[in-house]
Protein backbone atom coordinates (compact mmCIF):
# COMPACT_ATOMS: atom_id res chain seq x y z
CA UNK A 1 0.00 0.00 0.00
CA UNK A 2 1.37 3.78 -0.53
CA UNK A 3 2.15 5.79 -3.09
CA UNK A 4 4.12 4.79 -6.14
CA UNK A 5 6.12 7.55 -8.78
CA UNK A 6 7.42 6.46 -12.19
CA UNK A 7 10.21 8.67 -13.70
CA UNK A 8 12.13 7.60 -16.79
CA UNK A 9 15.65 8.59 -16.42
CA UNK A 10 17.03 9.96 -19.88
CA UNK A 11 19.23 13.10 -18.71
CA UNK A 12 21.02 14.46 -16.00
CA UNK A 13 18.40 16.64 -14.97
CA UNK A 14 15.93 13.38 -14.38
CA UNK A 15 18.77 12.52 -11.89
CA UNK A 16 18.15 15.68 -9.97
CA UNK A 17 14.34 15.25 -10.52
CA UNK A 18 14.59 11.34 -8.66
CA UNK A 19 16.54 12.80 -5.70
CA UNK A 20 13.50 15.44 -5.12
CA UNK A 21 11.20 12.74 -5.60
CA UNK A 22 12.97 10.55 -3.49
CA UNK A 23 13.13 13.22 -0.80
CA UNK A 24 9.48 14.05 -1.08
CA UNK A 25 8.70 10.46 -0.21
CA UNK A 26 11.27 9.99 2.50
CA UNK A 27 9.52 12.62 4.21
CA UNK A 28 6.33 11.26 3.75
CA UNK A 29 8.04 7.99 5.27
CA UNK A 30 8.58 9.75 8.45
CA UNK A 31 12.37 9.04 7.53
CA UNK A 32 14.90 11.32 10.27
CA UNK A 33 16.72 13.78 8.25
CA UNK A 34 19.87 11.84 7.91
CA UNK A 35 18.04 9.28 7.14
CA UNK A 36 16.16 11.05 3.91
CA UNK A 37 19.95 12.02 2.94
CA UNK A 38 21.00 8.55 2.94
CA UNK A 39 18.52 7.68 1.09
CA UNK A 40 18.32 10.68 -2.00
CA UNK A 41 22.30 10.38 -2.01
CA UNK A 42 21.50 6.50 -2.90
CA UNK A 43 19.20 7.25 -5.27
CA UNK A 44 21.20 9.72 -7.29
CA UNK A 45 24.05 6.85 -7.16
CA UNK A 46 22.19 4.49 -8.46
CA UNK A 47 19.93 7.27 -10.83
CA UNK A 48 23.29 8.34 -12.29
CA UNK A 49 24.23 4.90 -13.22
CA UNK A 50 21.03 4.05 -14.53
CA UNK A 51 21.41 6.72 -16.95
CA UNK A 52 25.80 6.77 -17.19
CA UNK A 53 26.11 2.69 -17.41
CA UNK A 54 22.57 1.48 -18.46
CA UNK A 55 22.23 3.92 -21.28
CA UNK A 56 19.16 5.40 -19.69
CA UNK A 57 16.28 3.91 -17.93
CA UNK A 58 13.44 4.38 -15.42
CA UNK A 59 12.80 4.49 -11.67
CA UNK A 60 9.95 3.61 -10.09
CA UNK A 61 9.69 5.23 -6.56
CA UNK A 62 7.19 4.22 -3.54
CA UNK A 63 6.12 5.16 -0.06
CA UNK A 64 5.96 1.82 1.63
CA UNK A 65 3.77 1.26 4.50
CA UNK A 66 3.54 -1.57 6.99
CA UNK A 67 1.81 -2.08 10.04
CA UNK A 68 4.66 -1.48 12.21
CA UNK A 69 6.62 0.57 10.08
CA UNK A 70 7.08 2.75 6.90
CA UNK A 71 9.68 3.47 4.23
CA UNK A 72 11.28 4.30 0.73
CA UNK A 73 11.48 1.50 -1.81
CA UNK A 74 13.89 3.09 -5.20
CA UNK A 75 13.87 0.09 -7.91
CA UNK A 76 16.35 1.49 -11.10
CA UNK A 77 15.84 -0.68 -13.77
CA UNK A 78 17.98 -0.10 -17.25
CA UNK A 79 17.76 -2.47 -20.30
CA UNK A 80 21.61 -1.47 -20.74
CA UNK A 81 24.29 -4.16 -21.15
CA UNK A 82 24.62 -5.46 -17.85
CA UNK A 83 27.64 -6.68 -14.69
CA UNK A 84 29.55 -9.23 -16.56
CA UNK A 85 30.35 -9.79 -12.43
CA UNK A 86 28.35 -7.94 -9.79
CA UNK A 87 30.66 -9.02 -6.99
CA UNK A 88 33.28 -7.89 -8.46
CA UNK A 89 31.40 -4.26 -9.30
CA UNK A 90 30.35 -4.28 -5.48
CA UNK A 91 33.69 -3.78 -4.42
CA UNK A 92 35.05 -0.01 -3.04
CA UNK A 93 36.64 1.29 -6.29
CA UNK A 94 35.30 -0.89 -8.87
CA UNK A 95 34.64 1.44 -12.26
CA UNK A 96 34.00 0.57 -15.90
CA UNK A 97 33.42 4.32 -16.33
CA UNK A 98 35.37 7.81 -15.04
CA UNK A 99 33.70 7.43 -12.20
CA UNK A 100 35.06 7.12 -8.36
CA UNK A 101 33.80 3.50 -7.95
CA UNK A 102 31.54 4.41 -5.05
CA UNK A 103 28.29 4.00 -6.50
CA UNK A 104 27.30 0.80 -5.97
CA UNK A 105 28.79 -0.06 -3.33
CA UNK A 106 28.60 3.48 -1.51
CA UNK A 107 24.60 3.36 -2.25
CA UNK A 108 24.48 -0.44 -0.34
CA UNK A 109 25.87 1.47 2.78
CA UNK A 110 23.53 3.80 2.87
CA UNK A 111 20.40 1.75 2.82
CA UNK A 112 18.85 -0.69 4.82
CA UNK A 113 18.19 -3.17 2.11
CA UNK A 114 19.46 -3.43 -1.53
CA UNK A 115 19.49 -6.20 -4.25
CA UNK A 116 20.90 -5.76 -7.30
CA UNK A 117 19.94 -8.22 -10.54
CA UNK A 118 21.92 -7.57 -13.38
CA UNK A 119 22.53 -10.34 -16.59
CA UNK A 120 24.65 -9.66 -19.38
CA UNK A 121 23.08 -8.55 -22.38
CA UNK A 122 19.49 -7.94 -20.75
CA UNK A 123 20.69 -5.17 -18.34
CA UNK A 124 20.12 -4.40 -14.82
CA UNK A 125 17.69 -4.15 -11.82
CA UNK A 126 18.43 -2.36 -8.24
CA UNK A 127 16.13 -1.75 -5.40
CA UNK A 128 16.99 0.17 -2.53
CA UNK A 129 14.77 0.57 0.50
CA UNK A 130 15.41 2.60 3.46
CA UNK A 131 12.60 2.27 6.78
CA UNK A 132 11.87 4.86 9.91
CA UNK A 133 13.18 4.04 12.91
CA UNK B 1 21.91 23.59 -17.05
CA UNK B 2 21.96 25.97 -14.40
CA UNK B 3 24.91 28.57 -14.60
CA UNK B 4 26.34 28.88 -10.73
CA UNK B 5 27.46 32.58 -10.50
CA UNK B 6 30.44 33.56 -9.10
CA UNK B 7 31.42 36.57 -7.55
CA UNK B 8 34.68 38.53 -7.07
CA UNK B 9 35.33 40.19 -3.92
CA UNK B 10 39.29 41.51 -3.72
CA UNK B 11 41.54 38.03 -4.66
CA UNK B 12 38.55 35.55 -4.25
CA UNK B 13 36.06 33.91 -5.59
CA UNK B 14 32.64 33.31 -3.98
CA UNK B 15 30.33 30.73 -5.19
CA UNK B 16 27.08 30.15 -3.37
CA UNK B 17 25.33 26.49 -5.03
CA UNK B 18 21.40 27.61 -4.41
CA UNK B 19 20.30 25.03 -6.71
CA UNK B 20 20.16 20.95 -6.79
CA UNK B 21 23.03 20.76 -9.23
CA UNK B 22 23.24 18.66 -12.45
CA UNK B 23 26.27 16.93 -13.42
CA UNK B 24 26.62 19.08 -16.57
CA UNK B 25 26.01 22.43 -13.98
CA UNK B 26 28.69 21.05 -11.58
CA UNK B 27 31.36 20.53 -14.25
CA UNK B 28 30.64 23.99 -15.96
CA UNK B 29 31.26 25.25 -12.49
CA UNK B 30 34.46 23.31 -12.50
CA UNK B 31 35.52 24.55 -15.45
CA UNK B 32 34.30 28.07 -14.75
CA UNK B 33 36.55 28.88 -11.45
CA UNK B 34 39.21 27.13 -13.06
CA UNK B 35 39.09 30.00 -16.24
CA UNK B 36 37.90 32.63 -13.29
CA UNK B 37 41.31 31.91 -11.12
CA UNK B 38 43.26 32.67 -13.58
CA UNK B 39 41.02 35.46 -15.13
CA UNK B 40 41.11 37.18 -11.95
CA UNK B 41 44.79 36.55 -10.59
CA UNK B 42 42.11 34.82 -7.70
CA UNK B 43 44.05 33.54 -4.53
CA UNK B 44 41.64 31.88 -2.82
CA UNK B 45 38.01 30.53 -3.65
CA UNK B 46 35.33 30.04 -0.98
CA UNK B 47 32.21 27.59 -2.13
CA UNK B 48 29.31 27.88 0.06
CA UNK B 49 27.31 24.98 0.26
CA UNK B 50 24.79 25.54 2.44
CA UNK B 51 22.00 25.69 0.65
CA UNK B 52 22.96 21.94 -0.57
CA UNK B 53 20.67 19.01 1.21
CA UNK B 54 22.55 16.55 -0.71
CA UNK B 55 26.24 15.89 -2.09
CA UNK B 56 26.32 12.73 -4.21
CA UNK B 57 29.99 11.51 -5.62
CA UNK B 58 29.77 13.29 -8.65
CA UNK B 59 29.57 16.63 -6.37
CA UNK B 60 31.86 15.55 -3.89
CA UNK B 61 34.35 14.97 -6.63
CA UNK B 62 33.87 18.42 -8.10
CA UNK B 63 34.55 19.78 -5.01
CA UNK B 64 37.76 17.94 -4.40
CA UNK B 65 38.75 18.55 -8.23
CA UNK B 66 38.06 22.32 -7.69
CA UNK B 67 40.33 22.31 -4.92
CA UNK B 68 42.77 20.35 -6.78
CA UNK B 69 42.76 22.09 -9.65
CA UNK B 70 42.81 25.59 -7.51
CA UNK B 71 46.07 24.30 -5.98
CA UNK B 72 47.64 23.78 -9.31
CA UNK B 73 46.51 27.90 -10.51
CA UNK B 74 48.21 29.00 -6.96
CA UNK B 75 44.51 29.22 -5.46
CA UNK B 76 43.18 27.91 -2.19
CA UNK B 77 39.85 26.46 -1.94
CA UNK B 78 37.73 26.18 1.25
CA UNK B 79 34.20 24.55 1.19
CA UNK B 80 32.27 26.08 3.98
CA UNK B 81 28.35 25.22 5.17
CA UNK B 82 28.06 21.70 4.76
CA UNK B 83 24.42 20.41 6.71
CA UNK B 84 25.77 18.06 9.35
CA UNK B 85 23.38 15.49 7.44
CA UNK B 86 25.55 15.39 4.83
CA UNK B 87 28.96 15.01 6.05
CA UNK B 88 27.60 12.29 8.22
CA UNK B 89 26.39 10.78 4.48
CA UNK B 90 29.55 11.60 2.86
CA UNK B 91 31.50 9.92 4.46
CA UNK B 92 29.47 7.06 4.64
CA UNK B 93 29.43 6.78 0.53
CA UNK B 94 32.78 6.36 1.34
CA UNK B 95 34.14 9.90 0.24
CA UNK B 96 36.17 11.45 3.08
CA UNK B 97 37.08 14.90 0.67
CA UNK B 98 40.74 14.44 1.84
CA UNK B 99 41.93 17.21 0.32
CA UNK B 100 39.60 19.53 0.48
CA UNK B 101 39.11 22.31 3.51
CA UNK B 102 36.47 23.05 4.88
CA UNK B 103 35.10 25.62 7.47
CA UNK B 104 31.83 25.77 9.12
CA UNK B 105 30.55 29.10 7.51
CA UNK B 106 31.93 32.20 5.21
CA UNK B 107 33.42 33.85 8.44
CA UNK B 108 35.61 30.90 9.38
CA UNK B 109 36.11 30.08 5.48
CA UNK B 110 37.86 33.74 5.00
CA UNK B 111 39.13 33.13 8.42
CA UNK B 112 41.28 30.28 6.69
CA UNK B 113 41.90 31.81 3.62
CA UNK B 114 43.63 34.59 5.41
CA UNK B 115 40.69 37.49 5.49
CA UNK B 116 38.52 38.64 7.86
CA UNK B 117 34.63 40.51 7.71
CA UNK B 118 35.82 42.31 10.89
CA UNK B 119 37.18 45.31 10.52
CA UNK B 120 39.66 47.70 12.33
Amino acid sequence: MGEIQDVDILGDDDVVRVRQAVRALAVSAGLSLVDQTKMVTAASELARNTQTYGGGGSARLELVVEPARSGVRATFTDTGPGIPDVDVAMADGYTSGSGLGLGLSGARRLVDAFEIDSEVGRGTTVVITKWSR
Amino acid sequence: MERVPILRIGDLLLVTIQVDLDDQSALALQEDLARRIVADSAHGVLIDITALDVVDSFIGRMLATVASISAVLDAETVVVGMRPAVAITLVELGLSLGGVRTALDIDKGLALLGRSTARG
